[in-house]
């Protein structure tokens, strides 16, 4: 492997670990700051155990997605030097924005919602919380806005004498539609992947240790799976916008996604293919009529373009090359995504199921270990999901780094070797993996632990050698 | 003045604000075996920095985005040619940030003893090869016409860029062990101030040899008067770690003390870069041409002027609010406000069915 293919291994490798962090972050936030301002207008104790928790939890996490993002800004340069040059005067805009913006926000306010419990009065430290959740938003919409210039660039021109792409409209970069409908589609899928990992540990415990903090755990299955279910049905919504904005913008991802190899009207929506998507050979495929054409334009008759003519089209734009990216991962990736997304929805679903109306699901019937692996299951779906989603997303755009403007072969950094590459993809790998095992350990650890015990913070300002309410 | 200069200025106060915090970040960690003597000493020193480390990182975050935003020629270049330096950077800040929040999180003492290694190696080995960077950077380093590094590893371990090395390492301790001084109550207290008086004689000498090498490859004003008030400032902040607290017979200036640190390590960071100015990443092969500078690095005017006023009006806002959680923290800490750990959970169990 060449230089380029590694650094897009790697790119890959440290984006999707990345990632695993990312949603269960912004979503939970939102979901501890909800619980402790349950806490807050209600007194009720249950509320404060769940926010102290899921609290922890969302702690682990952070810190993971905290140290993978330092790899994420400074891989740009790293490997991908070429692309930074050419790109650098657009893209590095919404960085340093997310930089200033938001993670000085998150991690400064985090640090106070931690440390603070006993050293600020209750609705400041409730709105520390806030902050962070509202600051996990702001930079979603930063790096989102970059990721969507690559998608669809918008609001620039090529500077020939300098070979690189410069600015001219900041409002349009950050107003572009594919950035707009990608925000709440990420949002959402964190919210997804965030609820499922509420109701799943609440509902462990519900089953595993009936008896203890019932009450509370029931509301936290209802909490995250209402949560769930929600964030599933705006998935259907954003996503189907954003599918006929891919269609506009990037029509070569759309056809990728289905694998559709001659342009068809109206054109069906493929359930799943078995055999050679290559379009070379006939396969057999699971079709649903119509769909597609709804999917990509709003009607169902409408005109969906194939790869064949869209590979015609752009080597007559751009000259001759393979303008098709990798289609059994494209075709793949999409129906992964949407398909575990839906499964999740559905487990969390079932948990509501189980609950439903005082009841709760007995220890020793087989449906009840059924339901458990269910449970196990339930973050999982979502996370894959997302990663799909990404893998989706990116792949998709090949063979551009920049949709119509830069490809990616030309992109990595000729300063670094393949050797330096190599040395870097073996210790991330080698060390992500071993942070995930730590990590997991430590999740399961705390999400087995069940609820802390709580007293009230003590009044502030009394002697000097109380012990500090929270200390690492 | 040009924006692009003014870019530079806003990228030096970035690492500025890094070095300084992140500096006696750094210094704590480093110290972890040194001053902490059984594990409730340990978590006094880690609580010192507890709420803070973590915003103090976003400086250099944020450093690194300003520069690929206002300067994309110079975070290309410079961040794949010093490839595995900043590899190693990223590997120690990971494990460091990891560690803070890990350690405590299971009552073994083996656990917490390889969290320990991992916070004291993800300490030193940034504060050595941030001082390494640097002095490369004001050194020059072989870029060719594309402006991309033809050197390789060893080009960057030159004698001159492993002083710098070993000055921010010293810098950083003794900026870290006079902040556990202000921090703290007590016998932790009193060694980080005897340390401190030891540690200080090393950076000094350092920071003396490393600034006088780099004004003597090229002296610019600016960088002399600097590099010379860093110096009295890091002298002052000596003999204030020296002289008696007015109010606590037991303690010494510390607050004094600290600020001195932390101006030193302000204007030897200043220092560096006026040397450095009008250059962002000079070449040594071919320097007329093949050096990158303020203008030649530089994002377009248009690009520059909305960084600029976004600039303006957040980074106040960041300055007050960073500034308000130092307050909220402002109380030293001594071993007895260690709270106890939870109590161990049950292994795997606990089950009633």
């Amino acid at each position: 492997m060449d230089a380029t293919e590694l650094a897009r291994w790697q790119f890959g490798i440290t984006t999707v670990y990345h990632f695993l962090f990312v949603p269960i972050t912004i979503g939970l936030s939102f979901l501890v700051a909800g619980l402790q301002t349950a806490w807050s207008r209600t007194g009720n104790e249950k509320w404060l155990k769940l926010t102290k928790f899921y609290g922890k939890l969302l702690l682990i996490n952070f810190a993971m997605g905290v140290v993978t993002g330092l790899v994420q800004e400074f891989q740009f340069g790293m490997n991908w030097s070429e692309y930074s040059r050419f790109v650098g005067d657009i893209f590095g805009a919404p960085l340093a924005l997310e930089a200033l913006l938001a993670f000085f926000l998150e991690s400064t306010f985090l640090g106070l919602w931690i440390f603070g419990w006993d050293k600020l009065p209750k609705k400041i430290h409730l709105a520390c919380i806030w902050i962070v959740a509202v600051g996990t938003v702001l930079s979603a919409y930063f790096i989102l806005a970059a990721n969507s210039w690559m998608q669809n660039p918008v609001g620039f021109r090529i500077n020939p004498e300098r070979g690189r792409a410069e600015l001219t409209d900041f409002g349009a970069v950050l107003t572009n539609k594919v950035a707009m409908i990608t925000l709440p589609h990420t949002i959402t899928g964190a919210f997804l992947t965030a609820g499922a990992l509420m109701a799943a540990v609440a509902m462990w415990h519900l089953v595993r240790r009936p008896g203890r903090d019932t009450e509370a755990f029931r509301s936290a299955v209802k909490l995250g799976s209402w949560t769930s279910l929600v964030a599933m049905a705006l998935l259907f919504i954003t996503g189907d916008i954003q599918g006929k904005i891919m269609t506009e913008v990037q029509p070569m991802k759309m056809a990728a996604a289905e694998a559709l190899y001659n342009t068809e009207q109206p054109a069906p929506f493929s359930l799943f293919t078995i055999g050679t998507l290559d379009g070379s050979r006939p396969v057999w495929s699971l079709d649903v009529p119509r769909v597609l054409s709804f999917l990509a334009t709003g009607t169902f008759d409408g005109r969906v373009q194939g790869i064949n003519d869209l590979q015609a089209e752009y080597a007559a734009r751009f000259g001759p090359g393979d303008y098709t990216p990798n289609i059994p991962v494209t075709y793949w990736s999409f129906r992964l995504m949407i398909g575990l997304g839906i499964l999740a929805a559905l487990l969390a679903l079932w948990a509501l199921w189980a609950i439903r109306k005082g009841r709760s699901p007995s220890p020793h019937r087989r449906s009840t270990r059924l339901l458990m692996w269910g449970m196990i299951a339930l973050p999982l779906l979502p996370l894959a999901a997302n990663s799909f989603g990404w893998i989706f997303t990116e792949m998709g755009r090949q063979p551009w780094i920049v949709f119509s403007q830069m490809k990616t072969a030309i992109a990595a950094s000729p300063a670094a070797s393949s050797g330096d590459v190599i040395t870097s993809m073996v210790v991330y790998t080698l060390l992500y993996g071993a942070l995930a095992v730590v990590e997991v350990g430590l999740l399961l650890h705390y999400a087995r632990a069940g609820l802390p015990d709580v007293t009230p913070p003590p009044a502030a300002e009394s002697d000097e050698d109380r012990p500090l309410a929270f200390a690492y | 003045m040009e924006l692009s200069t003014l870019w530079f200025l806003l990228i030096a106060l970035l690492f500025i604000g890094y070095f300084v915090l992140e500096g006696f970040d750094f210094g704590v960690g480093m110290l972890l075996p040194v001053l902490g003597r059984d594990d409730r000493e340990r978590r006094v020193l880690i609580n010192t920095i507890g709420p803070v480390w973590d915003g103090n990182e976003v400086w250099l975050i944020t450093a690194g985005g300003a520069m690929f935003a206002a300067f994309p020629e110079w975070y290309a270049s410079l961040f794949s040619g010093f490839y595995l330096p900043l590899l190693l950077i990223l590997l120690a800040l990971i494990l460091r940030g990891v560690a803070f929040e890990y350690r405590g999180k299971r009552p073994a003492a083996s656990w917490k003893r390889r969290w320990d290694w991992c916070i004291v190696f993800g300490s030193v080995v940034p504060a050595f090869l941030w001082g390494v960077a640097f002095a490369n950077i004001v050194r020059g380093v072989p870029l060719d016409a594309g402006h991309n590094y033809t050197g390789s590893l060893f080009t960057l371990l030159n004698l001159y860029a492993l002083l710098g090395g070993l000055t921010t390492v010293a810098l950083f301790l003794t900026h870290g062990a006079i902040f556990v001084a202000l921090k703290t109550t007590g016998d932790i207290r009193h060694r980080a101030n005897l340390l401190a008086e030891r540690l200080g004689v090393c950076a000094a000498i350092a920071a003396v040899l490393f600034l006088g090498a780099t004004l003597l490859r090229r002296a610019t004003p600016a960088a002399v008067v600097l590099a010379v008030l860093a110096a009295l400032c890091l002298v002052g902040g000596l003999i204030a770690n020296r002289m008696p607290s007015r109010t606590d017979p037991q303690g010494r200036r510390e607050g004094w003390a600290f600020a001195g640190t932390a101006a030193a390590i302000a204007l030897a960071v200043a220092s560096l870069f006026a040397d450095l100015y009008p250059f962002v990443l000079p070449s040594t092969v071919d320097p007329l041409t093949n050096s990158l500078t303020v203008t030649n690095a530089s994002s377009t005017p248009y690009t520059l002027k909305i960084m600029t006023w976004v600039a303006l009006v957040f980074t106040p806002i960041v300055l007050l609010y960073q500034g308000w959680t130092y307050w909220v923290f402002r109380k030293r800490i001594g071993t007895s406000q260690i709270p106890e750990e939870p109590a161990p959970v049950p292994a795997a169990g606990g089950r009633t069915a």
